[in-house]
């Protein structure tokens, strides 16, 4: 199973793909029992991922500050929400850099690198985006601390075949919208107190694994590359992505607001296209 | 032209192998719902080993010169018991077997029917919604039916397609067909019997059964409104009972769907996440449906990712 992967950013090839899912892990979707937790095999897996993203460092167990969250049992393998929240206290020294959120037993287990800025309302850290997931599977996100240190917090997930699930319910209207974005803002911006937005963008993030029985071959991989959201002219979050997030990518992420200011977004796929978007935000005074 | 002829003739001989397996005749039980209009119920329920895939309706029209079958079950075994059915009641040829969308529950038996060369017919979405799902299908065919009965199934390419309006005729009995946009499936098809005013709905209507969303569910609610615009005296649900009176016999279908948006929609509004939708969402639709709590968290997920975009 190691074979699927050999560094991060992996370009798939439809051979790979052949591959990665002749060797996929035949499931049931019956069982209702927890029997079916992590194995042995899981955390050999984990072993392999970890060496690939974090080669040669130690990974602490984050499971103090850091949760991960996602459903036990997903109820779309496509579109399954995640989230990891990180509470850092005040005089910790350190704050986290980075987040990295890996889908153990996925083709391409990176679902996302999450750059974090002060922007993002210091060392605490909120973030939900929403993925596939291609077979059972142990989801981990490691946290990289300003000082230096790895911690994990991980999760067991029972989905199936949500690489390769047929793209879009109503492939017209989804083509139709590509690159449209939206950002939910909350009804109250106080100012200097984190809040939380998320953003929409409408990309078909074509796995390369969903295969087309009419033209017998795979749908060429499509995805979004990395979005970089900024407030204020300045970043709040930059974050790299793969074909492990789900069709139109959502993101929540947290901001400050303060004086008034913009939200900037810039999607690039991997075509190479860029796409923005930009949000005033108007802020209301703290009471 | 060429590849769907391949997989035809392909789809021929794997019928023959197992056509000259030993079948286990018995005829499909069916209701009379209105003067040479049969219906067979199926259990509102997964397909398992125990119900053999009978779990959606089938049914057929008998005209003066040719039957027309709409839809023909989870499995060839089942679709040869509904030819058995009519066999009961007419050596009428079987000229037109309909599927009114694409799922398995709906179409795996037409391998049953190819030795009488009828033409399948389809929406124009048909095609590529079934062939973009056919592995993930037939492994679950596999897992709820066994690999025997799975082997057996084909998925036979339509040989006419509908993109908006057709009239079929079986003998001084015109059947009309509406093509319909993304609603249950993208692919909804229903079948008017003019002369004794059957709707057959597909899967645009559900009764019993908990409606699944696999298209839109904005779009299912539009197809609704026209659809019960249109005169019919009964409607045969693709789920549910032999036949219900029109328009009523789409009320718990609505009734569920503007719950599911409304409830969604209220959800966003005030920030709610999509893991609460899959908890909260029609949750007062619950003692109205078999399978609730198996397949409305689902519908959820899907209605909230597709409101997001409203």
């Amino acid at each position: 199973m190691s074979l699927r992967v050999k560094r991060p950013h992996v370009r798939l090839t439809a051979a790979v793909v052949a591959l990665a899912m002749t060797t996929g892990v035949a499931v049931a979707q019956t069982a209702t029992s927890r029997s079916g937790d992590a194995k042995p095999d899981d955390y050999e897996r984990w072993e392999n991922v970890r060496e690939i993203y974090f080669p040669d460092r130690k990974i602490e167990d984050g499971a103090a500050f850091i949760t991960l969250e996602a459903p036990y049992r997903a109820q779309d393998a496509a579109l399954v929400p995640v989230s990891v929240k990180a509470t850092v206290p005040r005089d910790a020294g350190w704050s986290i850099k980075t987040v990295t959120l890996l889908i153990d037993g996925n083709p391409v287990p990176l679902a996302g690198k999450f750059h974090l800025f002060d922007e993002a309302g210091g060392g605490g850290v909120e973030i939900s985006t929403r993925v596939r997931v291609n077979e059972y599977t142990l989801i981990h996100a490691v946290a990289e601390t300003s000082d230096g240190r790895l911690f994990s917090a991980e999760r067991y997930v029972k989905a199936a075949g949500g690489c390769s699930a047929p793209a879009m319910k109503n492939p017209e209207q989804a083509m139709a919208r590509l690159g449209k974005m939206r950002m939910n803002l909350p009804q109250s911006l106080p100012v200097g107190t984190p809040v939380t937005a998320q953003l929409l963008v409408s990309h078909p993030n074509h796995s390369g694994m969903q295969f087309d029985q009419i033209s017998r071959t795979y749908v060429p991989p499509y995805f979004v590359k990395s979005i970089k959201v900024s407030y204020a002219g300045q970043p709040v979050m930059d974050v790299e992505t793969d074909i492990s997030l789900s069709e139109d990518p959502s993101l929540h992420f947290t901001f400050v607001p303060k004086a008034a200011g913009e939200l900037d977004v810039q999607v690039l796929d991997s075509k190479d296209d860029v796409y923005t978007g930009e949000w005033p935000v108007t802020p209301q005074p703290a009471s | 032209m060429l590849p769907n002829m391949k997989a035809l003739i392909g789809a021929i001989i794997l019928f023959r192998i197992a056509g000259s397996l030993p079948a286990a005749a018995a005829p499909l039980p069916v209701e009379e719902v209105a003067a040479g209009v049969f219906v067979h119920v199926g259990v509102a329920a997964y397909a398992d080993r125990s119900n053999k895939g009978d779990v959606a309706n089938m049914g057929f029209i008998i005209g003066a010169d040719a039957v027309a079958v709409i839809d023909t079950g989870n499995s060839p075994a089942l679709a040869r018991d509904l030819r058995d059915a009519i066999r009961q009641r007419t050596s009428l040829p079987i000229r037109y077997v309909i599927n009114t969308h694409m799922h398995p529950d709906h179409v795996f038996g037409n391998g049953a029917f190819l030795d009488d060369r009828p033409d399948f017919v389809a929406h124009a979405n048909y095609q590529s919604a079934l062939m973009g799902r056919a592995d993930a299908y037939q492994r679950r065919l596999e897992e709820d039916l066994g690999a025997e009965e799975a082997d057996k199934a084909v998925m036979v390419p339509p040989t006419l397609t509908v993109g908006d309006k057709r009239e079929l005729d079986l003998g001084g009995r015109p059947i009309e067909l509406v093509a319909w946009p993304a609603g249950h499936t993208n692919n909804d098809l229903t079948v008017m019997d003019r002369t004794t005013g059957t709707l057959f709905a597909g899967d645009l209507v559900f009764q019993r059964r908990l409606p699944t969303v696999d298209g839109s569910a904005l779009g299912w609610l539009r197809d609704l409104d026209k659809l019960t615009a249109m005169p019919a005296a009964r409607v045969v649900p693709g789920h549910g009972p032999a036949s219900a009176p029109w328009p009523d016999g789409a009320a718990d279908t609505l009734r569920y769907l503007n719950t599911l948006v409304g409830d969604i929609r209220a959800l966003q509004k005030e920030g709610g996440t999509i893991e609460r939708a899959s908890v909260e969402a029609a949750a007062s639709e619950r003692q109205h449906w078999n399978l609730f709590d198996e397949d409305n968290p689902r519908n959820a997920v899907t209605v909230f990712a597709e409101l997001e975009w409203e």
